[in-house]
């Protein structure tokens, strides 16, 4: 499935600095993100991201005893305009594919959106049916 | 293999009958000879003559560790300094240390014990053996070497501590049984994988693995990470050191050398008698002790007894494993808990690595359990309902087990700190003054 992009994901303590470790150890190996976001509770968050090189990301965090693993996830981008996710959204739906989590955001003309469907091959097949965009993983590893 | 097998498989009733005689003889001796003893037994309005059978064993008085520390440093020597050989130590980290003192006849009945340990441990003279536990006023390490030393076997003596180069020695010198505590056993195993030694690289068979309470949940790790088989070893400085018990190749108790320690279960609040297969505290009288006999010491160590022949023919009492020490029991909210009931629990869980810290405080006079826990780098999950529903696995297991809630803290891989020697896995913070 040459359309699924890997994400990096990092349990965190809820500890002063945490976050900081883990761009400085990434920082140092010249790893860049393209794309963050924490989801969290009152004890622990986990970070997502899409960084320049996550085979290399994912192994130097592990080397440093963080609890980071890769996961596939997919790229979409379409025009900034009203309704369009709710329109790609409502196709996912009707075809009984559930989002886990997704995290987004929009720069002039285009919205990027990172999404973890609970079925990737019928998540892309369903895509691609309704001609949504999806970006290739090195264009989101290097935006 | 056994060792001494007159000994260790003799007709129960012969072996009675040896620690009778031996029981008369030690209450005469250190009637006439620790002078503390003496004082005792007559404020006791006991004389030597009182003690016939091995049933009078209970109308002599208890020995604490307390009685040690008043009779600091040599108080308890039962013999002049001229005749002491070797002086050892409790690490003393709660005051002053326990010291014990050995004539070279004890030394050579503690090295008999362990020689009787590693031959059953399936070890000969053929065998590389890399002690790892600390050598000093501690027993461990000269009490283990000794006996390596005895049974014919090559003795590296490594001494606790220096993770890296244990195991480059280990690799290099081609170490077949390992002696150290089961926590540095578990650590070392990480480490040996963290260094990218290949496990089949190593030569290791077997292990002595003592000098703390470990479950069977550890066991079945060690050996799966390590690949041998691990034994239990058991014994305290004040009875002579490691040796006192061992396991045989059933690995379901340790046998206790009691033709030369007699072994007593009490209750630790009555200090009554308890019978066979009851649990209680683990009390010791010296047979044959020369340098620093005692009588009916309280080891603290909780366990039950259990009397007939092994199927590996041995006939030595065996011992369960140490259910915890009765210090080491917490009361939380009026129950009682053992830490090694949490370990077990956290052993059964495949997701979680053997390591956690127990912190308990009293907040608005209500105590609170705090656990924390790391989970196993494999099992960690991106998605936060994955992540609570595995706090919440491993906090109603704890709820099941101990009847009380704890609060559970995952944590991140390697934030619990590893230990050398003894771990570290508890810590009370209520006041109650």
């Amino acid at each position: 499935m040459k359309m699924v992009a890997k994400q990096i994901s990092i349990f965190l303590e809820n500890r002063q600095g945490r976050l900081m470790d883990v761009t400085r150890v990434l920082a140092e190996e010249n790893i860049n993100f393209s794309a963050l976001c924490i989801a969290e509770n009152n004890e622990f968050g986990i970070l997502r991201g899409i960084v320049s090189d996550p085979q290399k990301a994912c192994d130097v965090l592990k080397k440093k005893n963080f609890a980071a693993s890769l996961t596939d996830v997919l790229g979409i981008s379409c025009p900034n305009k009203p309704g369009m996710l709710s329109l790609i959204l409502k196709k996912l739906a009707d075809s009984g594919i559930f989002i886990e989590y997704m995290y987004s955001f929009a720069l002039n003309h285009a919205t990027i959106t990172v999404i973890r469907p609970n079925d990737l091959e019928k998540c892309i097949e369903v895509l691609q049916r309704n001609e949504v965009e999806l970006i290739d993983p090195e264009s989101m590893y290097n935006l | 293999m056994i060792w001494n097998e007159s000994i260790e498989c003799m007709d129960g009733g012969a072996l009675r009958k040896i620690q009778t005689i031996r029981l008369r003889k030690m209450v005469e001796y250190v009637y006439h000879n620790t002078p503390f003893y003496r004082k005792k037994m007559q404020e006791l309005g006991l004389s030597p003559q009182d003690i016939e059978t091995l049933e009078d064993i209970h109308k002599l008085p208890f020995t604490t560790k307390t009685d040690l520390r008043d009779n600091y440093p040599f108080g308890l020597f039962a013999v002049p300094m001229s005749q002491i050989t070797r002086i050892h130590g409790s690490s003393g980290t709660t005051g002053k240390p326990t010291v014990v003192g050995y004539t070279r006849k004890d030394i050579n009945l503690w090295t008999e014990c362990l020689s009787r340990c590693f031959t059953a441990y399936g070890a000969t003279k053929d065998d590389i053996f890399q002690i790892a536990y600390g050598y000093g006023l501690f027993t461990g390490g000269l009490g283990a070497h000794y006996g390596a030393e005895n049974i014919g076997a090559s003795v590296i003596p490594l001494s606790s501590g220096n993770t890296e180069k244990q195991i480059h020695l280990m690799h290099d010198f081609g170490t077949t049984v390992l002696c150290c505590t089961p926590s540095y056993a578990l650590f070392m195993a990480d480490a040996i994988k963290d260094m990218g030694i290949d496990r089949d690289s190593l030569k290791l068979k077997a292990g002595a693995f003592g000098a703390e309470p470990w479950t069977e949940n550890m066991r079945r790790e060690i050996e799966e990470k390590l690949a041998i088989k691990a034994y239990d070893i058991y014994g305290l400085s004040e009875i002579s050191g490691p040796g006192v018990g061992f396991e045989c190749e059933c690995q379901n108790g340790t046998h206790l050398n009691e033709d030369h320690f007699y072994p007593e279960i009490i209750d630790p609040v009555t200090l009554e008698p308890l019978g066979e297969g009851q649990k209680g505290e683990l009390v010791f009288t010296h047979l044959t002790k020369e340098g620093m006999p005692l009588l009916r010491y309280r080891t603290k160590d909780l366990t039950s007894l259990h009397y007939g022949k092994c199927s590996c023919g041995r006939t030595l009492v065996k011992m369960d494993r140490i259910l915890g020490r009765s210090d080491d029991m917490l009361i939380i909210r009026g129950i009682n808990v053992f830490p090694t009931q949490i370990e077990s629990v956290i052993l059964d869980l495949p997701e979680f690595e053997p390591h956690y810290l127990l912190t308990v405080d009293r907040i608005n006079n209500t105590d609170r359990m705090e656990l924390k826990v790391e989970v196993k780098p494999e099992f960690y999950s991106d998605e936060i309902n994955k992540m609570l529903a595995l706090k919440k696995r491993i906090g109603d297991k704890l709820q099941n087990v101990l009847g009380l809630g704890v609060d559970i803290k995952l944590a991140e891989p390697r934030s619990i700190e590893r230990s050398t020697g003894k771990a570290k896995r508890v810590i009370d913070n209520r006041k109650f003054n």
